[in-house]
């Protein structure tokens, strides 16, 4: 079982494959998957008549009951051999159907394994959860195989359509089967629902009502019956699968599942008999007035669902094997007639039976199967149809109920349009019509035709041993729970049903024969309910719904959402913590005075940035908070947070600064006054909440801190006596990991959005200075080359080694110089780096680390950058900051996954002690390397960004040559977009 | 455990900041919104160390009884919280730069999308649907063709190609 679910899955995946290398051929060999199906099931026959279901049972996800059950009675068996035989042979005529050079046929032929195999799971899982998951998967890959033509509308909307409605069935009969699950003696086992259903109540009428809407809205049964004629969109092939054997056949199989445990409820009774009942005969009533041949069996399948659906929804033991019989008669007739009007299809180029004459004689092929499968289809002897047709016939004759002799008047008038439409097929497609040319046809080739005459040879064979037919279903239909036993067979004698089948006989012929009255009646009266235009105009309904929602809730603007999202986040907090009646504890006034100074003056700044207009100053006064936060972490006992917080606020202020010498000086003056107001709001209750919260946070404490064993465990086991540094790289190492791959994404997101039209490729050197042009950070016209010592002009302006104190000095406008700077940071930088190794080193065991010496080392090349421009800057570090980014990333990765290799587990770290002899021994830490990681990237980071934003800023700034106005604009502009978006609108409306 | 009550001059610093940093961060200038964002980040960070516990001595093991140093997993997570705070200062500011370079200013735009759909709305534009094109079935069904013809490939006439049928084939 679980076999046959692999090979399906496997056949799919390797399907596209098999299908270019062995082009259309390849749907022979892929043929073998679902047969292998219906050879398992015949080579199980007698183990499953015997009362024996083949059972297999595997955990899935037992917490929610999701297991992987499955089990194969006589219903599966019969279903098996359907999906498996239909399949195999639907698969061979597809060799000769498709052109070579068709479209997506290895696409179209995965859908179709995995559609088949999905559709195997669905007939034999045992579990329910299992059997929507199934049911699912057949909606999606049915949804695929509709829509395979994706580029032409009409299949795209079919297959939308068809999955909108089967879908919400889907969902509706998931609930259902949650109720019968967790309903006092409900089961998520589909045989122990049937074999002991719970008792009678609310929700279990409920729980059945939702199942019904599932299988209902599969098998296109009223009210969601439009779904499957606009399926036709479908390829051909995919649409005789589909109606006969797969997807609308599932509807059919759950009732029949599920009626012998339910069908006597009241309300399952109603809601078979009405639905199925008008299913039949509105489908029977349309399809006699439809021209395309496909529409026409389309409408019929509706027509023959709603019978079946009647049939196995009732809970009469005659009346199930009739309708089980009437399953098989109608998978082998119903896949014959589609494959037969595809060879048409292919042979004449049209389906519309006012185009088509002449093809009984001329298309025999085709012809034969036609005949033989509509002979099924209306019930004439000798073919299973009739078999089953006499069946259900004689059951209902023998029910005595009310609801038999309704079933009764629907079965005969059914069967009498039915036969119409038949009749109309045969006609339509091969009569010689008046006035009608013959088609002229195509040479097909003879594979395409055994496909279809199998099919229909099979269900006249099928009628001939009835007895065959009652021996493989009759066990199945005694499992239903009242009546008694049906039979098969082809004459049963004189009685009621025989005069029934020659009235459907005689009066089927005349509305056949007054076709064109018939016609003329049916377009008079046009129906008052069309549910596909309910359907259409629901689903226009729902898009102005969600534009007007839209539109409404979305207004574009960031501060309205980012003030939506303020105001319910004050709410909440607010509300959770008078409701909670969290309350301040005890106050200390400060820790010392001196923190209560530095928070006055963080305070004073913060209020003096909002205040501010000038950027420059906004972002003076931010640094001010910034530092004064300094303080205040090392005041707290947070010697690492004072030495980061400090690097980071002074590379923040640079980076600003960087950026804001291109910027205009102040900040635009939109009139935000009518919303000042609103904001001031918000930021004071903010503020407000924010204090609360942090005045309440330390009192609500009722656990010991996690982090007291990390002194001893850190100790222990991270071999560091700086616990923040070991929580950084041992402790709580994967938020690090996490923590290097943003900085390594925030740096690629810097360069990519500032080298808007190519990478460089190589890092600016002083050798690549190009004398001829201006130098670096030059501005208005050049006071004097006098000024500059360059010595030869004619020579390249490369400082020798030791006659500079800066190489890239030279090659700044002379102007922008200082010998101070350059003198002071050639003495400084090496010093730097220095103390950066240190602190990497050290960080373990005191204040240090990672971050903090890869911040001091950007502070190093930072300074380089300021005093000698870009080209001083690639002497510093001539490495681009993707391969330090990378580097670092490798890095520390690699030495999060090195201890696997050792038996241990991500990121643990190691001692490794070495003993080198005389200069004693050293401890490693694996942890470096990861440190050394962290290094890196902040390096890069910073690299990254002097890169960027400095030197390729520079380089823009001296291309384009020109400055930033002081102000950028007085009055919101609008944004070009919204210009021509006008334009396009006004000149839109002209024409 | 340790020293738990906070400090009301840690409280107002983190309560102005923050207020602060809201104010900036509803405005439609970048340079302000960032701004705004590195007060926020800043009060974050310090209530972080509030929820720690009071100032106690560093946690490095040496320099003092354990249970006098103060929490390392707050100033763990905010080691790592100031850092990403760089990167996303860098990406802003790389931001602004790029929409002073398109639009002459750096300021956040209303977005149009949603005024465009929101104007498509007024319109009516969403009372019928693109691909709701066929009247009926009947007309859907007389475009649905399947791929079973060979392509024509040469002028001479295959006994496969039929000119006839301008099914596109």
């Amino acid at each position: 079982m679980l076999q046959l679910l692999a090979l399906h899955l496997v056949v799919a995946l390797v399907a596209p494959t098999m299908m270019r290398l062995l082009g259309r051929k390849g749907f022979i060999l892929l043929a073998l998957a679902p047969a292998s199906v219906a050879v398992w099931a015949l080579v199980h026959t007698r183990q499953i008549l015997d009362g024996n279901p083949v059972e297999v049972h595997l955990a899935w996800i037992p917490t929610v009951d999701a297991m992987l059950d499955f089990r194969v009675d006589g219903l599966a068996w019969l279903m098996m051999m359907l999906v498996g035989g239909v399949g195999a042979l639907v698969l061979f005529y597809c060799a000769w159907y498709f052109a070579s050079g068709a479209h997506g046929l290895g696409r179209f032929a995965g859908c179709f394994i995995a559609f088949a195999g999905a559709m195997l799971g669905l007939v034999t899982t045992d579990n329910t959860l299992a059997l929507f998951v199934f049911w699912e998967l057949t909606t999606i890959f049915s949804y695929l195989l509709i829509g395979h033509y994706f580029e032409r509308k009409g299949s795209r909307r079919s297959a939308m359509q068809a999955i909108v409605v089967t879908v919400t069935g889907g969902l509706a009969m998931l609930m259902g089967f949650l109720i019968l699950g967790e309903v006092p003696g409900g089961s998520y086992r589909v045989s122990e629902l049937v074999a002991s259903p719970p008792p009678a109540s609310g929700l279990l009428t409920a729980a059945l009502v939702l199942v019904l809407a599932g299988a209902l809205s599969k098998s296109a049964l009223v009210p969601f019956h439009f779904w499957l004629p606009g399926a036709m969109a479908a390829p051909t092939p995919v649409s005789a699968y589909l109606h006969a054997a797969a997807m609308v056949k599932a509807g059919v199989y759950l009732v029949a599942r599920f009626a012998p445990g339910f069908a006597e409820n009241p309300v399952w009774i109603w809601l078979v008999l009405i639905s199925g009942s008008v299913t039949m005969l509105l489908g029977g009533y349309r399809a006699m007035r439809q021209h395309d041949l496909k529409l026409l069996l389309a409408y019929g399948t509706v027509s023959q669902l709603g019978f079946l659906i009647l049939l196995v929804g009732q809970p009469d033991r005659g009346i199930a094997l009739a309708g089980l019989a009437l399953i098989g008669a109608h998978a082998m007739f119903k896949a014959a007639l589609f494959l037969t009007t595809g060879v048409i299809d292919a042979a004449a180029g049209t389906r519309d039976l006012r185009e088509l004459s002449g093809l009984a004689r001329n298309l025999k092929g085709a012809f034969v199967p036609g005949l033989l499968a509509v002979v099924s289809m209306v019930g004439l002897p000798p073919a299973a149809g009739y078999v089953g047709k006499e069946a259900v016939l004689e059951a209902l004759n023998h029910g005595g109920q009310p609801r038999h002799w309704v079933l009764m008047i629907v079965v005969v008038v059914g069967s009498i349009l039915t036969f119409a439409y038949g009749i109309r097929y045969l006609w339509g497609a091969y009569a010689r019509k008046p006035g009608v040319p013959d088609t002229a046809l195509d040479r097909e080739h003879i594979g395409l035709f055994i496909s279809p005459n199998l099919l229909a040879v099979g269900g006249i064979v099928a009628g001939m041993v009835p007895a065959l037919g009652e021996y493989l279903l009759a066990p199945y239909a005694m499992s239903y729970p009242v009546g008694r036993p049906g039979h098969l067979t082809l004459w049963a004698g004189f009685g009621v049903p025989l005069g029934l089948t020659v009235l459907i006989v005689v009066v089927g012929s005349l509305l056949a024969l007054a076709r064109p009255t018939v016609e003329r009646i049916q377009e008079m009266i046009s129906p008052p309910l069309d549910a596909d235009r309910a359907y259409r105009s629901s689903m226009r309904q729902l898009d102005r719904f969600s534009a007007s929602l839209t539109s409404y809730t979305q207004s574009g603007a960031l501060p309205v959402y980012l003030g939506v999202i303020l105001i319910v986040g004050i709410g909440l907090v607010s509300t959770a913590m008078i409701s909670g009646n969290v309350v301040p504890g005890e106050v200390r006034m400060w820790d010392s005075p001196v923190s209560g100074g530095i928070a006055v003056a963080i305070v004073l700044a913060a209020l003096l940035v909002v205040r501010a207009r000038r950027r420059l100053k906004a972002v003076v006064l931010m640094g001010v908070a910034g530092y004064g936060v300094v303080l205040l972490f090392a005041l707290h006992g947070a010697p690492d947070l004072a030495l980061t917080q400090a690097l980071v606020e002074t590379v923040t202020i640079v980076v600003f600064l960087l950026v804001l010498r291109r910027l205009p000086a102040y900040f635009s003056n939109r009139p935000l006054v009518a919303s000042r107001w609103w904001r001031a709001i918000i930021a004071i209750a903010a503020g407000l909440v924010m204090s609360m919260l942090a005045l309440s946070i330390p009192g609500t404490r009722v656990h010991e801190q996690i982090s007291q064993d990390f002194f001893t465990e850190g100790h222990l086991f991270g071999w560091g006596n700086n616990i923040v540094n070991v929580t950084l790289v041992d402790v709580r190492a994967w938020d690090t990991m996490g923590e290097i791959a943003v900085l390594l994404v925030a740096a690629t997101g810097v360069a990519s959005l500032v080298f808007i039209r190519h990478r460089q490729r190589s890092v600016e050197r002083v050798s690549d200075y190009d004398p001829e042009l201006p130098p670096a950070w030059h501005e208005g016209p050049d006071p004097g080359p006098a000024l500059r010592r360059l010595g030869d002009p004619g020579k390249p302006v490369t400082g020798r080694r030791g006659q500079h104190w800066l190489p890239g000095g030279a090659t700044l406008a002379p102007y922008r110089r200082s010998v101070m700077f350059e003198v002071i940071t050639r003495m400084l930088f090496h010093t730097m780096l220095v103390l950066a190794v240190w602190l990497l080193f050290a960080g373990h065991n005191a204040p240090g680390g990672g971050f903090i010496a890869g911040m001091v080392a950007g502070v190093a090349l930072i300074v380089r950058y300021l005093a000698g421009g870009r080209y001083e800057l690639g002497e510093a570090l001539p490495v681009q900051p993707g391969a330090l980014l990378g580097g670092g990333l490798l890095l520390a990765t690699g030495t999060g996954i090195a201890p696997l290799f050792f038996g241990g587990q991500v990121l643990q770290s190691f001692r490794v002690d070495l003993d080198l002899g005389v200069l004693g021994e050293v401890h490693l830490m694996t942890t470096l390397p990861f440190d050394i990681g962290v290094f890196l990237i902040v390096v890069g980071l910073v690299l990254d960004i002097l890169r960027t934003l400095g030197a390729e800023v520079d380089r823009q700034g001296e291309a384009e040559g020109r400055a930033a106005p002081d102000v950028a604009h007085d009055s919101p502009r609008t944004a070009v977009d919204d210009v021509e978006l006008e334009e396009a609108r006004a000149g839109g409306g002209d024409t | 455990m340790i020293e738990a009550s906070p400090s009301l001059a840690l409280v107002i610093a983190i309560g102005v900041q923050f207020g602060a940093g809201v104010y900036l961060l509803l405005e439609r200038s970048l340079t302000r919104v960032l701004v705004g964002i590195y007060l926020i980040g800043n009060g974050v960070n310090l209530m972080f160390l509030l929820a720690g516990g009071a100032a106690a001595g560093p946690p490095l093991i040496g320099t003092g009884p354990e249970e006098e140093m103060a929490d390392p997993l707050p100033q763990a997570m905010v080691l790592t919280a100031i850092v990403i705070n760089l990167g996303l200062t860098a990406f802003v500011l790389a931001m602004a730069y790029r929409s002073w370079q398109l639009h002459g200013h750096d300021e956040v735009q209303d977005d149009l999308e949603d005024r465009r759909l929101a104007r498509r709305a007024e319109r009516g534009e969403f009372d019928s649907r693109d691909d709701d094109f066929g009247a009926n079935l009947a007309v859907e069904a007389a475009e649905a063709r399947d791929e079973t013809e060979e392509p024509v490939i040469s002028e001479q006439p295959s006994p496969f190609a039929r000119g006839d049928r301008g099914d596109g084939s």
